[in-house]
């Protein structure tokens, strides 16, 4: 018996991609119900209301919460404009690199993940990718063409990176900060801990303040990375800042912690 | 009049228009975009045309729904979702039976709030949004000034066609014409094209 609570509708402008990313999804996720949703109704390329507001719904139907991914913008229009309509908590779209969010997002929901978890795998892959890109970016300067054949510094030909694909699995750079001028420990007293909601509070707090503040070793002003700290009650918070306003950042984060974050 | 009769006429006008335009519209997006845009509007409100012969609605707002519904299901672009959820807040804001001026005004704004809430562009990224704002304002102008509901609406129309023209100008962020950059300089773009389009047609259908 299926411990899935969570599945998943593929929003592409062709039927072929929709269908094929459902299949390849399936082998790591054989027990998640994955719904294509790609393409017109008469074969033309692009994304149909019905096709997508259908398959929505039959997961719902059978029990199951919705996450929704998009192969481009406007499929994502589409998502958006259909779950507006539906109007259901359990539905919900993911902003995540296709395929590769996809497949995570199917592994975390044949593990039994709920809609939450399920949308964090998606969105790690995009962080992933996000910091990845920034390195390359950075290191082959933003304008220059990275041709196929052409060697960079630190890289085979082709431009890729040395040792792979420039992909999901290397572990995530952290924030090379200045040594912290101030540093505070703290104890989390909230019930339900850092959760989304006062993660996305610390990390708006902190990001207000000229300063580098990190959490735990993490940057403060990543959202997803103070959630994957996975800080419960109790748990010890170990701020540091750095710059002209790391003061008043960590007087600011400390009153939110000793507040709660305004929970209860 | 701005009753259901000149909304019907006006969905019409729109049909006729984009059947003869498409190829110009679809253009306009092989430029900066993927091409479709012409067919996938003629599509669009040929059916919401067809749709509108088999029932007719009591409130231009029943109108505009069935507009919002048809567009959604047989657009497969962008500009679905993007006209669907304009008609669909145009549909909220006028559920009277008639449009007095203060119901233009309020039908141009609902429908640049449909706009902008699905597409989330901003004035000056070279979409809908530069043609549905300066019609917004042009509209709010005419009323502030007294004018009658149809010419409320032909100031939104001469509003909505300079904000179009305004975009070949401008550096498109948004949508497929984004993938473009700095290429899609010197295109106008087409959804700002057909936004003048359909407001134009609501001025034509209710011109005497």
């Amino acid at each position: 018996m299926s411990r899935c609570r969570v599945g998943l509708v593929l929003v592409a402008h062709s039927a072929g991609l929709a269908e094929g990313l459902a299949d390849v999804a399936r082998q790591m996720a054989p027990d998640v119900c994955i719904q294509p949703a790609g393409g017109c109704p008469d074969g033309r390329i692009g994304t149909s209301y019905d096709r997508v507001e259908g398959a929505v719904r039959d997961l719902l139907d059978a029990g199951l919460d919705v996450v929704v991914l998009t192969d481009l913008g406007s499929a994502t229009l589409m998502a958006e404009a259909v779950l507006e309509a539906l109007d259901e908590p359990r539905a919900s779209f993911v902003d995540a690199p296709l395929v590769e969010g996809t497949v995570h997002a199917a592994v975390a929901a044949q593990t039994g993940g709920d809609q939450g978890m399920v949308r964090r795998a998606a969105l790690r892959v995009g962080a992933d990718y996000a910091r990845s890109a920034e390195v390359e970016l950075a290191a082959v300067g933003a304008g220059a063409a990275v041709v196929g054949g052409e060697p960079s510094r630190g890289r085979g030909p082709g431009g890729i990176p040395a040792g792979g694909s420039v992909a999901t699995n290397g572990a995530p750079g952290r924030v090379a900060a200045a040594p912290p001028q101030n540093a505070r420990t703290l104890h989390l007293t909230n019930r339900l801990g850092l959760h989304a909601r006062p993660a996305a509070y610390l990390a708006r707090t902190a990001g207000a303040f000229d300063a580098v503040v990190s959490v735990n070793g993490v940057p403060a002003t990543s959202v997803l990375e103070l959630m994957e700290l996975g800080l419960e009650v109790g748990a010890e918070i170990r701020l540091a800042a750095s710059g002209p306003e790391a003061d008043d950042a960590l007087d600011a984060v400390e009153q939110l912690v000793l507040a709660r974050f305004g929970e209860e | 009049m701005l009753d259901v009769d000149w909304a019907i006429r006006w969905i019409g006008e729109v049909a006729r228009d984009t059947a003869e335009r498409r190829a110009e519209l679809s253009e306009l997006d092989r430029r900066i975009g993927d091409g479709d845009h012409g067919e996938n509007l003629a599509r669009g409100f040929e059916a919401a045309r067809a749709a509108l012969e088999q029932k007719r609605p009591d409130t231009i707002g029943g109108v505009l729904k069935l507009v919002a519904s048809t567009l959604m299901s047989t657009v497969g672009g962008a500009s679905g979702p993007l006209y669907g959820t304009a008609f669909v807040r145009a549909a909220k804001a006028c559920p009277q039976p008639e449009l007095d001026t203060a119901g233009v005004v309020a039908l141009v704004a609902a429908a640049l709030d449909g706009v902008v809430a699905r597409g989330r562009a901003q004035v000056g990224e070279k979409t809908m949004v530069d043609a549905w704002t300066p019609a917004l304002g042009a509209a709010q102008e005419a009323a502030e000034a007294g004018s009658p509901p149809a010419a409320t609406l032909a100031a939104a129309a001469a509003g909505a066609q300079s904000g179009a023209d305004a975009t070949v100008e401008l550096q498109a962020t948004k949508g497929r014409a984004g993938y473009l950059g700095e290429r899609s300089v010197g295109h106008r773009d087409p959804g700002a094209e057909s936004s003048a389009l359909i407001l134009a047609a609501a001025a034509r259908a209710a011109a005497p």
